[in-house]
């Protein structure tokens, strides 16, 4: 069996004192795609981050499993990390306005990751770049490689992020909530892009995003965080079908508005304790300790109703 | 900034003002004192009773060390009237730009252009043989240099005061301009006013010393750092600890102002660094 | 678009030059009467009314100024009283000798600062050396820092020459004795541009995308620092031919410096004047070049104001 594209095991991430992810798995297979769902401050993208080996200085990453294609990515060396970054995973970013650089060409952007990764120099990476940038539907590419990110739309630019992502034909791809900086309208040009280069390319993908509605048909499996914990990760038909955790429960039941975002409810937990027993409806005497991942079918979640 | 740092300076600015305040009971000579039969003595550290020269003296037999604490008298004065009057004249300015902008904010912009745009020295070279040397000449000489220093940093605070909601609300209640700059712009700038003039009183000595180095200084009769050190050029390869300690003073005040004025820049102004 | 904006600056240039062309004039005229200084105080009433007429000196003010200004602008400043000669040709003999200095100052604070500022912004025992060096180099005055290596360097060891001009061995004491202070304050800018750059979301990016952490520094974060760094420099030249006349004294350096001070202690004011209009009008042409090139670096400028 091939080694996983990434596999993260018992993952935790802390800035001081403050736990940004307190217990995070995650695997994803050859060719897989997965969604990590979550609000804000859940810690889905210092998990991602983590991976690649991004995370700010000063932060304390700990895990007992961290590799990328195998490869241990707490000790890998710089230049190895380097190759591996951008050639086997790529990564793209929320908001594509701040994650160009302002100062250089979109063209020249993207030519240095062909050159990096794959060998090519001047002229014939400048060629590269403009068919990356025709493969990602920017019109007029040999003209358009030569302006700078101010001068394209929100829409246009995440196209950039994404070629440039492209350029080291990536085996994974981690896109840190792509679509949140855009329009409705653009958002769904965007996943529809993702979605055609994955089937052309074979490629894995890891979506990281707080809209669980987005979701269908990107992914084949979604892992839902809450408070630096995975809370469920199920078959994205199943989590949608029966979803098992109360807080995915509420996720799905704010999505389809009809029913009221959990409240925060009763005692506050006792350390250890499930992180989300606060807010849950379901609430019982046992989620003051933390649940262990409980198996139900295709779906795993951390709770005790699935030990009931 | 470390704060031991500012402390540092501050210690070392406050010695160098006690110097000059006490100059006449912390020299040993009088800084005037002729003796030619000391020409050109080493810095003697010897036994103590017998009279000593500790930083050597001059080629005129006078005290080295009595003449650099007396000097302090004019890099202390000058410093800081020169930073005092810039701050007046740049704080003023800088708020009256920043505050009402438009064409008084063109003219004032205009101004600060104009008056980098000179090569300092050689205005303040051309500006001290027009008007002659003494104090006041040279501290109006400086502040042309250090206003500037404030009315930038005002200027731009002031532009982003003006839209803020405690600013509007004044104005909303009817308080003239002449309040609004005196009582309430005023006390939000002040910090970096504050800071500016540590800076500023750093540079003025600088440069003052390089005035008077040069010949243009306050009163060639007086002892000053500056010309101490162009007296000492002339005998550098005889007596080294004529220029060297002047200067070494020059750098000592001047670091002590600069270290104050980081510290206190880290403390009031939270937000730059 | 773009077009106009340099146009503006321009005109604001223009604008900036009449203003130093004004004060030059103001300074000039309020230092009495030349004529006293050009005529021994024995010569006859008629011959001072003439003088006076033949220099303009009893036109108003203004008439005086506008043919400054007329005169200023086909590159005649006057005749200096000390050397009888036009002041333009003995300011741009000597101006070569400056710009060699200050040139060669200006070059060593940026190929020692930039990159001392580049390794600094990552912290640690670097950054605290260059807090230091950076903090001992604001505070030493230029020409006692040229006194100190002349003793050590050509005294005490004999290694250089200690004045005059010549080959590369006269000018290395000036010019490393005029590029510490710039050197200690591009150090600082960079460092501390370095350190807000080097968070910035595209670096994170560029780092995702496996590029060379040299590559990111250098290529990077390095290129967005350029625009500060290109307008403190531009501004630095002005200080530096400002801190050039000191360290032309202590080293007998032939450059402008030195001319003010000889005109300076002959009351010269027509040559004083000339010298700090000529340096004036370089200033301006150099930060408006500045200005230029930062355009060309960022293309955003222009567009947003």
């Amino acid at each position: 069996m091939t080694a996983a594209l990434l596999d993260i095991e018992r993952l935790q991430v802390r800035f001081g004192q403050t736990v940004a992810v307190a217990d995070a798995s995650l695997r994803v297979a050859k060719g897989e795609a997965v969604g990590i769902v979550g609000e804000s401050g859940s810690g889905k993208s210092a998990t991602v981050l983590a991976a690649m080996r991004l995370h700010p200085p000063g932060a304390s990453v700990t895990a007992s499993r961290l590799s990328l294609d195998g490869h241990d990515v707490r000790t890998l060396p710089d230049r190895r990390m380097a190759s591996l970054r951008g050639g086997f995973a790529a990564m793209i970013f929320q908001d594509p306005l701040t994650a160009l650089n302002p100062l250089m060409a979109v063209g020249r952007q993207i030519a240095e990751v062909v050159a990096a990764h794959r060998g090519l120099r001047g002229g014939q990476a400048r060629a590269a770049a403009i068919l990356l940038m025709e493969r990602v539907g920017i019109g007029d590419a040999a003209v358009r490689a030569h302006h700078f990110p101010h001068q394209f739309s929100g829409g246009m630019r995440q196209r950039v992020m994404i070629a440039a992502a492209l350029a080291g034909d990536p085996a994974l791809l981690i896109a840190d909530e792509p679509t949140t900086a855009l329009d409705v309208t653009v958002q769904a040009d965007i996943v529809r892009l993702i979605r055609r280069l994955r089937a052309e390319r074979d490629m894995g993908l890891v979506w990281v995003t707080h809209d669980l509605a987005l979701m269908a048909g990107i992914v084949d499996r979604v892992v839902v965080m809450y408070a630096g914990r995975v809370m469920e990760t199920a078959p994205v038909d199943a989590l949608y079908a029966a979803p098992r955790h109360p807080y995915t429960v509420a996720l799905l039941a704010s999505l389809r508005r009809d029913g009221v975002q959990a409240e925060a409810s009763g005692a506050p937990v006792p350390p250890g304790g499930c992180a989300f027993a606060p807010r849950c409806p379901a609430r019982m005497a046992r989620c003051d300790t933390a649940p262990p991942m409980l198996r139900a079918g295709g779906t795993e979640a951390a709770c005790w109703t699935l030990a009931a | 900034m470390r704060p031991w740092l500012g402390a540092i300076g501050g210690v070392l600015l406050a010695m160098t003002a006690l110097l000059a305040v006490a100059a006449p009971l912390a020299a040993p000579y009088r800084p005037t004192q002729i003796n030619l039969r000391a020409r050109l003595q080493p810095p003697d550290w010897g036994a103590p009773g017998r009279p000593r020269h500790l930083l050597g003296t001059d080629n005129v037999g006078r005290d080295v060390l009595s003449r650099i604490i007396w000097g302090a008298r004019i890099s202390v004065s000058v410093g800081a009237a020169a930073a005092g009057l810039g701050a007046v004249i740049g704080t003023t300015l800088g708020l009256c730009a920043g505050f009402f902008g438009g064409r008084t904010d063109a003219v004032v912009s205009w101004l600060i252009e104009v008056q980098l745009a000179f090569p300092f020295t050689l205005f303040a070279i051309f500006l001290l043989a027009a008007l002659g040397g003494g104090f006041v000449p040279v501290v109006c000489v400086l502040a042309l240099a250090t206003w500037v220093n404030f009315a930038r940093v005002v200027r731009s605070q002031a532009m982003s005061l003006r839209a803020q909601d405690f600013i509007l609300a004044a104005q909303a209640v009817g308080v003239g301009p002449v309040r609004l700059l005196r009582r309430h712009l005023l006390p939000a700038v002040l910090p970096s006013v504050i800071v500016v003039a540590s800076f500023s009183a750093a540079q003025a000595v600088l440069t003052e010393a390089a005035l008077s180095f040069l010949g243009v200084g306050v009163d060639p009769t007086i002892p000053s750092w500056g010309a101490m050190l162009n007296l000492g050029r002339d005998y550098l390869s005889d007596a080294w600890w004529m220029a060297t300690f002047p200067g070494l003073a020059i750098a000592l005040t001047v670091l002590g102002a600069n270290l104050l004025g980081g510290w206190l820049g880290a403390r009031l102004e939270p937000r730059g660094s | 678009m773009r077009g106009r904006t340099i146009l503006l600056r321009c005109v604001q240039a223009l604008a900036v030059l009449l203003g130093v062309s004004v004060a030059s004039f103001a300074v000039a005229h309020a230092t009495g009467d030349p004529v006293t200084l050009l005529l021994s105080p024995s010569a006859s009433d008629a011959a001072r009314t003439a003088m006076r007429a033949h220099l303009g000196l009893d036109r108003p003010v203004t008439i005086q100024y506008a043919l400054f200004l007329q005169h200023a602008l086909g590159g005649d400043f006057g005749q200096s009283f000390i050397y009888r000669q036009g002041v333009a040709g003995l300011v741009l003999a000597r101006l070569p000798a400056t710009l060699i200095l200050a040139g060669s100052a200006f070059a060593i604070a940026l190929c020692v600062g930039m990159p001392l500022g580049v390794l600094a912004a990552r912290g640690g025992m670097a950054a605290a050396m260059l807090e230091l060096f950076s903090l001992a180099g604001l505070a030493v005055p230029a020409f006692w820092l040229g006194l100190m290596l002349v003793l050590l360097v050509a005294v005490e060891l004999r290694a250089l020459p200690v004045d005059g001009y010549g080959g590369l061995s006269h000018l290395v004491l000036p010019a490393l004795t005029l590029s510490l202070q710039g050197t200690a304050r591009l150090s600082r800018l960079v460092a501390s541009g370095m350190r807000g750059a080097l968070r910035a979301d595209y670096i994170r990016t560029a780092r995702a995308r496996g590029l060379s952490e040299a590559r990111v520094v250098w290529v990077h974060a390095l290129r967005n620092v350029l625009v500060p760094v290109v307008t403190m420099a531009a501004l630095e030249l002005g200080d530096l031919i400002s801190s050039a006349v000191v360290v032309e004294m202590v080293f007998a350096w032939p450059g402008i410096g030195r001319l003010a001070v000889a005109a300076l202690q002959q009351r010269d004011f027509p040559l004083l004047q000339g010298t700090v209009f000529i340096a004036g009008l370089g200033f301006v042409i150099v930060n408006l070049l500045a200005d230029l090139l930062c355009a060309r670096i960022d293309p955003r400028i222009g567009l947003a104001r």
